[in-house]
């Protein structure tokens, strides 16, 4: 009996690792991709790395106001998305709205808000708000309020539901509930996935400029067009290090908010 | 003397069809100390949480001081909720607030509801949660956040928050099940020194017969959902206890039924 169920599992995990290598295969077949052509090219790689060096240093300087620009736009970004995603991640929490059906609406608006990339939401907004960083705003904005909102809701859905009654047994009105109650159970964790969030909205911001949406993006796209790859790698590392700077002050307010 | 909460003809039945409670008819006076005592879920809980409806009942009516709370709508009933303090058995206190806060919070009743929610606190509201503090002993632990104290302390700040509502009435639901001997003691006699300094009316539900004829002026017993012993602690002898909780034998109560 024993011996059956092991021969079982063993046929299982025999076949699932069969599927994947056959997935990978042919999933490698129809798009083409071949480790003989990346070895046989890996002299053009060295060509191109070589051209990457030494970085031009003097562009670090011509770049700085792009790259202030980034960061402010990951900045408003995130503010106005962090923002808008409060009522949002209220209502669609069921502790809080305890009629069932009000939560559905704000839930599907978050979950389709979320499927879409931030460079697809950029490539929308450009046509509207026009070229520039308004519209790498905006796209960072939605897409924030989709993250911070999701995760907003699933913390205030997980709160201690001790002190909530507590409040109702003192006699608070549902506004007085919810922001005696609910907001400072929660602060922290809204706190922590704000600046989640930022990280990611720099990071993103960094290559929105690709479709007309502004910061150092557009930097990046029109040295790789002119083939100036000492300038390239010059913004590669400024943003490496403003990233790395970035995440980690952000990391250390993070671990101070737990 | 004063009626201060009545339960006229009050049954319970949950949607499942359980009875939580069967036809209670109950009244009690100002300055009791009343302990309710049964078996766990005979309805001890839901017989206390019905009082400030955190409960809703489904048949008969609750009066407090005259009021019926059970009819009470909207503006009405958080008034009528203001003037009762209640304590849980998990203190129920917000952990990442400060202690002057959680006890602040018994105050929302009594101002607006801006002046609340951006925390803009009277003076005097202060003060009086700092003396509602200091009656309890932990005055020093105002500015403390609530997480920071032991589970006996934050009990004593949840009586303080009733303290600072000015409530007239204290409902206790379990106080001290989640505390050790010598707190559960502390907590006790901070409960009943308030019940005779300040009058309040106070209704504690204790699963302890040893702390329930210590502490209580009157005994409530209860057994699946029915009321099967009301008097005074004299009155309850070890007999008494035995029906209560069924000792005797083949008694058919919440215990038996929920089998």
């Amino acid at each position: 009996m024993n011996l059956a169920k092991r021969r079982v599992a063993k046929l299982k995990l025999s076949l699932i690792i069969l599927f994947f290598i056959l997935l990978i295969w042919s999933a490698s077949k129809q798009t083409g991709v071949s480790l003989v052509e990346l070895f046989s090219n890996l002299s053009n790689m060295g060509a191109l790395l070589a051209q990457m060096f030494p970085p031009d240093w003097s562009y670090f300087n011509y770049v700085t106001s792009a790259m202030l620009e980034t960061i402010r736009m990951a900045v408003l970004g995130t503010t106005f998305g962090g923002i808008v995603a409060i009522p949002f991640a209220l209502f669609a929490s069921r502790n809080i709205v305890k009629k069932g059906w009000i939560a559905i609406p704000f839930r599907f608006v978050m979950n389709l808000i979320r499927t879409i990339p931030e460079l697809l939401l950029a490539a929308l907004f450009v046509p509207i708000f026009g070229i520039g960083f308004v519209s790498g705003i905006f796209a960072l904005a939605v897409f924030s309020f989709g993250v911070i909102a999701k995760l907003a809701y699933e913390s205030i859905e997980a709160i201690d539901k001790g002190p909530l009654e507590a409040m109702t047994a003192v006699g608070a009105n549902k506004l007085q509930w919810i922001f005696l109650g609910v907001i400072p159970q929660v602060v922290a964790p809204y706190m922590s996935y704000f600046l989640y969030c930022f990280e990611i909205n720099v990071r993103a911001a960094t290559i929105l400029g690709y479709v007309g949406a502004g910061g150092i993006g557009l930097y990046l796209s029109r040295t790789l067009g002119f083939l100036q790859y000492d300038r390239v790698m010059s913004i590669i590392l400024y943003t490496f290090v403003v990233v790395l700077i970035i995440d980690g002050l952000s990391n250390r307010i993070r671990e101070k908010l737990i | 003397m004063e009626k201060v909460i009545e339960f006229k003809n009050v049954s319970k039945t949950y949607p499942n069809g359980t009875q939580g409670l069967k036809h209670v008819n109950l009244s009690i006076d100002k300055g009791e100390f009343v302990v309710i005592v049964g078996l766990s879920g005979a309805g001890k809980s839901t017989l206390l949480r019905s009082i400030n409806r955190l409960n809703e009942i489904t048949e008969g009516e609750i009066v407090i001081k005259g009021n019926s709370i059970t009819r009470a709508k909207g503006k009405r009933l958080l008034r009528m909720r203001r003037d009762i303090g209640m304590i849980f058995q998990n203190f129920n206190l917000v952990k990442r607030s400060s202690v002057l806060k959680n006890v602040l919070s018994g105050r929302v009743g009594y101002h607006s509801t801006l002046r609340t929610i951006l925390g803009l606190w009277p003076k005097q509201d202060v003060t009086l949660a700092l003396s509602a503090l200091d009656r309890v002993n932990i005055k020093e632990k105002a500015y403390s956040r609530a997480d920071e104290l032991s589970g006996g302390q934050q009990q004593r700040v949840s009586i303080a928050r009733a303290l600072a509502q000015e409530a007239t009435i204290i409902l206790a639901d379990e106080p001290v099940a989640s505390l050790d001997p010598v707190t559960t003691v502390q907590v006790l006699d901070d409960l009943k020194r308030v019940n005779l300094e300040l009058g309040i009316t106070t209704v504690v539900n204790l699963h302890s017969v040893d702390l329930a004829k210590k502490y209580a002026t009157r005994i409530i017993g209860i057994r699946a959902g029915e009321v099967v012993f009301d008097g005074s602690v004299d009155e309850a002898v070890d007999e008494t206890f035995d029906q209560i909780y069924q000792r005797s034998g083949k008694g058919q109560g919440a215990e038996a039924n929920s089998r």
